[in-house]
């Protein structure tokens, strides 16, 4: 078997990102043409952390959106002869490199990394979005309204706190449990949530404009519905969409492990944000409460939630992780970063190779995470 | 004082009740309860012998009258063989009482481990000493190097130390367990070859530093950047009070001004974020105890949930809620004596 030299594999490998270097090229000179138009994400870019946050990220992204042209090799592909191949090894029918070597079952790693990223990308931001729904449509309540609901949606979200997440995985993600009709009644629980809010915001903010309001509604119902189906029962009527139960189940763990912690910064922002003279003068002007929460209280939390946002979507990649790790949920060929490190790590000894790619890449884009948080909380801390 | 910290026994004894409620319902779903029985008669069981084991063992009863004799406030029904009478332990290797006794949790019956093919308390309190070693060194290596990077940066708050460390926790606190056991493991172990990549050798031989320090390392690493940021925080907002200033006014020094007045009103807020660790070290143990092999609490859980062990689950379960319990009662009542200005009511 022919090998490349370290340095040619250096260099293929920055050649084979070029889609990625050149999204981000085109990007971030957009970004510091416009930046004073820009906004909040103008600052950021300007100071290191913000930059380097943004690099990173947007070179995951860009990375997951030209996945297939990046990957020379098919992720789940098997060319035998190449089974625990060095890095550069040369594969002999098509001549293209395996520019990280191969696993031991014979597959791209360095495919299987940037497909990795596609999975991660794709269900760490949505499962984060679904678990912000809830804690949103929960902890604006129990902030507002106090008394029994906060007593009685606390000592929940505290119940589940005092839960080990790894042992919640084990019980919820379990093959076994899927012939039991929880993970979907859960799942179906916490994907009301989205619609709900979205209701509830146009309900409570377009009441005096029937029209405008009955628009909104029917386009929330419209795409919730599709969505509800495509995830929950996985029907989609347009057969676009694929959800597995197993994915679903993912999608139901993780919201519960982090919609607790949401719920709780929710509700604290609630209880000092309901003392302001605004939310007063809106009591007196006669506003329903929830278009106090949602249309008062809600966007003047928005600095706090934002930063949180952005923690706890690398907190659910690294569950996500984890989850992989544990072999939970995910099919044992999934290409996704979690997994991809379980099956290496087993055979540290004799192969080293597999293992450091997931590894550096799973840490690589929650640092980015963490550092745009990091940017974001000192810009709103300047404020 | 009293009365606070009897409301929050009541709420954690409430706490359990509901959670370990979920658990047993869970553990005891359907699906289980066929592998398990399947498990337990020979493989290529049918269906009534599988409901006749289940049924014969008890596992038929009422829902929440198993759930009571489990806690220990039911009594529980020997197992009686139809066909000679007599009383059958449900699995070999475990002992019954022949008797209607009460036989749960609060007695101290734990129940029988059928992936371990022993008691559960045999099992679980040599694990259970296991963890609490590694957790202790994790603790031991953790802390004092969080606390002095924290005290470390927040000290001067922009400087380029202070940048530095800054990075160094953002990075730590982005990588997870398991990504920085694969790195060091690499390093370590593979390449340089000083220590070991696996801590199976120290349940026999006991603990070593060529066979410990990458298990303690590894946990080590990603709970000390939270810790270091939560300090520096602490730390710049202490610099930057009064009595900092009159004490710099007066002419003492920099450091003797750090050391003796900063410095402690600087670590009230820490010992929250440090005992709040405990719970989530848990999670962080389980994943390096898998990956190092190191026979501990968190390699049990693991075996009993992948192996489908009821008994030991629940006992896993039940030991971990009460860690993260005993845990967040300690940081509320402990925080209540190191800040005198919290009054508990």
């Amino acid at each position: 078997m022919e090998f490349m030299s370290p340095f040619a594999i250096v260099l293929r490998v920055v050649i084979q990102f070029t889609p990625v270097w050149m999204a981000m090229a085109v990007l971030l000179t957009i970004s510091f043409l416009f930046k004073r138009r820009l906004g909040l994400y103008g600052f950021i870019i300007e100071t290191g952390t913000g930059f380097a946050g943004v690099s990173i990220l947007s070179f995951w992204l860009f990375t997951a959106i030209f996945a297939a042209s990046v990957a020379p090799f098919d992720p789940l592909g098997q060319i035998v002869s190449m089974k625990d191949a060095l890095p550069g090894a040369i594969e002999a029918n098509s001549g293209l490199p395996y520019l990280l070597g191969g696993d031991k079952l014979a597959r791209d790693v360095f495919s299987r990394m940037v497909f990795g990223s596609r999975i991660v990308l794709i269900i760490a931001p949505l499962a984060t979005f679904l678990a912000l729904s809830v804690g949103i449509m929960l902890g604006l309540p129990a902030g507002y309204f106090g008394k029994r609901i906060d007593a009685f949606l606390s000592f929940l979200a505290n119940l589940i706190l005092a839960f080990p997440i790894i042992l919640l995985f084990y019980l919820l993600v379990s093959p076994g449990i899927l012939e039991t009709p929880i993970p979907y009644a859960l799942a179906g629980f916490f994907f009301v949530f989205p619609i709900l809010l979205l209701f509830t915001l146009f309900w409570s903010g377009y009441r005096a404009h029937p029209k405008q309001l009955a628009l909104r509604l029917v386009l929330t119902l419209l795409a919730g519905g599709w969505l509800f189906a495509t995830f929950v029962f996985d029907s989609d009527p347009f057969h676009i969409l694929r959800v597995s139960p197993s994915t679903l189940n993912i999608f139901a763990a993780v919201a519960l492990a982090s919609g607790p912690g949401i719920f709780r910064i929710v509700r604290s922002l609630t209880l000092d944000i309901k003392t302001r003279e605004y939310v007063q003068a809106a009591q007196t002007r006669g506003e329903t409460p929830w278009f106090i929460m949602l249309w008062e209280i809600l966007p003047n939390a928005r600095g706090p939630l934002i930063v949180d946002a952005c923690l706890r979507i690398g907190y659910t990649t690294i569950l996500i992780g984890a989850l992989g790790y544990f072999g939970l949920g995910m099919p044992p060929e999934s290409p996704d970063w979690g997994t991809a490190i379980k099956e290496s790590s087993r055979l540290m000894r004799a192969f080293v190779h597999p293992a450091l790619p997931p590894a550096l890449a799973m840490m690589s884009f929650v640092l980015g995470l963490n550092l745009l948080a990091d940017a974001l909380r000192e810009q709103s801390l300047k404020d | 004082m009293l009365a606070f910290f009897l409301r929050r026994l009541g709420v954690m004894a409430l706490t359990m009740l509901c959670l370990t409620f979920v658990v047993f319902y869970l553990v005891n779903l359907e699906p289980n309860l066929r592998k398990l029985a399947i498990s337990q008669t020979e493989m290529h069981a049918s269906d009534e012998h599988i409901e006749s084991w289940l049924t014969r063992n008890g596992y038929r009863r009422p829902f929440l009258e198993r759930y009571a004799a489990w806690i220990g406030v039911w009594p529980k029904k020997p197992n009686i063989d139809p066909e000679t009478g007599k009383q059958v332990s449900r699995f070999t290797y475990c002992e019954e009482p022949s008797v209607v006794v009460y036989a749960g949790v609060i007695e101290g019956d734990f129940g029988c481990s059928t992936k371990f093919k022993t008691k559960v308390a045999e099992k679980l309190l040599p694990a259970l000493c296991a963890t609490g070693l590694l957790m202790f060194w994790v603790m031991a290596t953790m802390v004092p190097v969080a606390l002095f990077l924290g005290i470390l940066s927040g000290m001067r708050e922009g400087s380029k130390l202070d940048r530095a460390l800054s990075v160094v926790s953002i990075v730590t606190t982005s990588t997870p367990e398991y990504v920085s056991g694969v790195v060091l493991t690499i390093i370590f172990g593979t390449w340089l070859g000083w220590l070991n990549g696996s801590a199976a050798s120290a349940t026999g031989d006991g603990i070593t530093f060529y066979n410990f320090t990458l298990p303690v390392i590894t946990p080590a690493i990603y709970g000390m950047g939270y810790i270091a940021r939560m300090t520096r925080a602490s730390m710049v907002e202490v610099m930057t009070a009064q009595y900092i200033r009159t004490a710099r006014l007066k002419g003492l020094g920099f450091y003797a001004v750090v050391l003796k007045h900063a410095l402690r009103n600087a670590l009230i807020a820490p010992f929250t974020v440090i005992m709040l660790q405990f719970p989530w070290l848990l999670t962080g143990v389980v994943i390096v105890e898998v990956m190092f092999r190191y026979q501990g609490f968190g390699l049990a859980l693991v075996e009993a949930a992948g192996n489908n062990d009821i008994d030991l689950m629940l006992s896993c379960s039940l030991v971990s809620v009460l860690l993260v319990l005993v845990t967040q009662l300690i940081s509320d009542v402990g925080y209540a004596f190191l800040n005198p200005r919290i009054r508990v009511q």
